[in-house]
């Protein structure tokens, strides 16, 4: 199933296209409290809230840079970073803990070679951790570019990210 | 269509109700994100299209809706008027079933539920354990309503409370049946809902605006019975909204809603925007003169925006850090002005109270705490699900007659409630009666509704570590009693899970505990230690082999364990050694293989994947 907030398999706009930007900063133009809808477009429109988009929204905007960064820093939800070709969410919720989540971290760590938050030197994989996506009945669970992937083990993570690092693989066929 | 007056309503929903008599048949999927997550959009889609094949369009009412609760077993079919139910449906059977089930009066076996207890397969969904001992008046309407259907709520006499409140009763009247009712706030303390309405009633506001809040952040990791209420049934939340802000005197609300929720925040745009094109939301709402809307706010993935003042301040579009109290929000909130907070299950309590009577529902519970709560039961259960049970049931009812107990035999140890400011509660507890007094005095808390289920493999010094980093990686920064002494309280649970804790480490443990809880600034910090204090009460003797004897006897800390490969059972396939990442295992074809301790990392992917269970941890 594809989750509604995967917009990682959309091409993003590149950061020097500022016309998105500003339809952006136009639409909550006066509304100063916006700043996190705002984030939250910025990031779906170029994938990742780029120094230079907030250098650009600071100057449109009315805003302070460092204000921006301070709010960007804060919520969890934004990357201040250019993302992956996959992105792989590891859930790492109560239920997904007590059903060892920490062994498809330190398993997708060992195969990928970066830690949660990091993206691999060719660009081709995200890997994050959540805190929880709320689907606690097919714990634990790892969301790759939006298609979710229950009861997992760490076996079962090794051969997910296998089709994904081996070349051409989609992840398609595993269930 | 714009209704205009309660006549206008009662009568809009007759005919509604009439035109869903038609059908003789009504069936429904569940299309909550857990079975989404186990496509049962293609369970729909086959349904729709089978029953156009079967010409039984006009027979046959279609929906998917919100959460049905039992998430274990998604995807899942429910037929009415039969009650037949059905679990874990694969598309490609979907006609068969529709065959069999409404044109020849029949069932298909092979998807109706299976009693793990008596092995005995169940018809009706009434007489499945896991629904039997709930009393669900909140998630007990979710088969019925399509979440983007409006009429799918006005069917079942939605809005009704919100046109009696505004026509028959003034405000103070509304507070009086909330207090009678005896609601109390399900979102973590468990404030009388009347009380903190009155007080934001009675405050002052330099230009007369208030506002009213929806706390839907819910950031508790395990829990998301607000999720699936939103989701499920998004004009409940709007009617108790309404209702709550004309007893308080507000004119604007916000929810605000977790970016973790797409699907919650989409159903509830679209329902704001019938309910504002019926009129039932808006200016002069129904004619009655009283003017209320609501707007969304997006959070930004930040745990202490459940705290009333960080909320706030994240919806100013500022950093979500909480700041002193008092003054209350009731007093001085958003904007400065007077504001009241509740959660997305207290809202929806609020028109069921008005549609049933105070009396009726003070009916339900204990003493203090009256009504249902929800709790999200997961971790090693048998059925994983949301479940609505009275207050005042026992963790033991929830947890074997309706959670079906523990799987694969294993022995319960503990259940978690309340989230990370919650607490762990052994078995020695199982028979309490659940309500705000009673989790509170074993040294856990309600909370939001979380309830994760721990077995003998379950180590209970990681699970405080865990949840100390979460809270420190979520403590906001401001207080140094949270931001130093969360930190420091992980330090020590990470020394004692990698085998070098002193026997000193447990009193600093509880020294920081104290000042932690004594000096933070808001609740966050203030429970930060509970699920350190509540293992330690409870499970001391873990810590103590962790320290002493260096070893974890739930076998879950790398550095304290050694895997092993029992060589009666092993059959020498040689499974675990083709995915041992460091080629620890050696050993010759059909003979038992051995782990070379010096070289394993303990990373157990050898044991999943071993069909003979010969490996182990110890």
């Amino acid at each position: 199933m594809e989750a509604e907030n995967c917009h990682c398999m959309q091409r993003f706009v590149p950061v020097d296209d500022l016309r998105p930007l500003e339809e952006i900063v136009n639409k909550y133009r006066g509304d100063k409290s916006a700043v996190i809808s705002i984030f939250h477009e910025l990031h779906e429109t170029y994938g990742y809230l780029d120094e230079k988009i907030m250098e650009e929204l600071a100057r449109r905007a009315g805003y302070q840079l460092s204000q921006l960064y301070g709010l960007a820093t804060f919520y969890t939800q934004f990357r201040l970073e250019p993302v992956g070709e996959h992105i792989i969410k590891i859930c790492h919720g109560t239920a997904c803990h007590v059903r060892n989540a920490q062994g498809l971290i330190d398993e997708a760590e060992r195969t990928l070679g970066i830690r949660p938050g990091q993206t691999s030197p060719d660009r081709k994989f995200t890997l994050e951790t959540v805190n929880c996506v709320g689907t606690c009945a097919l714990a634990p669970v790892v969301v790759v570019d939006g298609k979710y992937h229950g009861r997992m083990t760490p076996s079962k993570m090794q051969k997910l990210l296998k089709q994904y690092t081996e070349k051409g693989g989609t992840g398609e066929d595993e269930d | 269509m714009r209704i205009d007056s309660p006549a206008a309503l009662e009568r809009y929903c007759e005919e509604v109700k009439e035109k869903k008599a038609k059908y003789p048949y009504r069936v429904s999927v569940c299309g909550g994100t857990g079975c989404q997550a186990f496509n049962c959009l293609e369970v729909y889609e086959a349904l729709v299209e089978s029953i156009k094949e079967n010409d039984l369009e006009e027979e046959v009412e279609l929906k998917l809706t919100g959460c049905h609760g039992f998430c274990e077993m998604g995807p899942l079919m429910y037929f009415q008027p039969m009650g037949t139910f059905y679990a874990k449906v694969d598309p490609k059977d979907v006609n068969d079933i529709v065959v069999a089930t409404i044109l020849q009066e029949g069932e298909v076996e092979k998807y109706l539920y299976r009693d793990p207890v008596s092995g005995e397969k169940i018809h009706h969904r009434e007489e499945i354990p896991f629904y039997k001992k709930q009393v669900r008046l909140l998630l007990g309407i979710n088969h019925l309503i399509r979440p983007q259907v409006i009429d799918d709520y006005l069917a079942l006499d939605g809005y009704k409370a919100l046109a009696k409140v505004l026509f028959e009763m003034t405000p103070e009247e509304v507070i009086e049946a909330v207090e009678r009712a005896g609601l109390r706030g399900r979102g973590g303390a468990g404030f009388p809902t009347a009380r903190k309405w009155r007080i934001c009633r009675e405050a002052p506001s330099p230009d007369g605006i208030k506002y009213i809040i929806c706390n839907a952040d819910e950031g508790d990791p395990g829990a998301y019975m607000d999720r699936s209420l939103l989701e499920g049934n998004p004009h409940a939340v709007i009617e108790g909204m309404a209702i709550g802000a004309y007893a308080i005197g507000a004119c604007e609300g916000y929810v605000y809603v977790r970016h973790e929720y797409p699907l919650a925040l989409r159903n509830l745009l679209v329902a704001l925007d019938q309910a504002r094109e019926m009129n039932l939301l808006g200016k002069d709402i129904m004619g009655s003169g009283f003017d209320f809307d609501i707007k969304v706010a997006v959070g930004g993935g930040a745990f202490v925006c459940g705290e009333e003042t960080a909320l706030i301040a994240s919806i100013e579009g500022k950093r979500g850090m909480p700041r002193p109290r008092p003054p209350y929000p009731a007093v001085k909130g958003l904007w400065g002005r007077p504001t009241n907070i509740n959660n997305v299950e207290t809202w929806e309590n609020v028109p069921l109270i008005i549609r049933m009577g105070p009396e009726k529902f003070a009916e339900i519970g204990t003493e203090n705490s009256k009504g249902t709560k929800i709790f999200s039961l997961v971790g090693k259960i048998n059925n994983t699900g949301l479940v609505e049970v009275p207050m005042g049931i026992t963790l033991r009812e929830i947890i074997y007659d309706i959670g079906g107990g523990i799987p694969g035999n294993k022995a319960f140890k503990a259940v978690q409630t309340g989230g990370p400011s919650g607490g762990c509660i052994p078995a020695e507890h199982l028979d309490i009666q659940v309500d705000f007094e009673s989790l509170q005095g074993i040294g856990s808390m309600m909370g939001s509704g979380g309830m994760i289920v721990m077995d003998e493999n379950t180590c209970m010094v990681d699970i405080a570590k865990y949840f100390m980093k979460f809270l420190c990686e979520e403590s906001c920064g401001k207080c140094v009693p949270c931001r130093v002494g969360t930190k420091r309280m992980l330090e020590i649970l990470t020394k004692i899970c990698d085998g070098e804790g002193t026997p000193e480490d447990l009193e600093a443990l509880e020294v920081l505990a104290a000042d932690i809880k004594a000096a933070s600034l808001c609740a966050l910090g203030g429970t930060a230690p509970n699920p350190v204090l509540t293992t330690l009460r409870y499970f001391r003797h873990e810590y103590e082999e962790h320290i002493y004897n260096k070893k974890c006897p739930a076998g879950v800390c790398p550095a304290l364990i050694t895997i092993k490969i029992d060589p009666e059972k092993c059959n020498g396939c040689g499974a675990c050694a083709k995915v041992c990442p460091v080629n620890a295992i050696s050993g010759e074809k059909k003979q038992p293989h051995v782990v070379d301790p010096e070289l394993c990392i303990r990373c157990k992917v050898c044991m999943d994947r071993c069909r003979q269970e010969a490996i182990y941890a110890e």
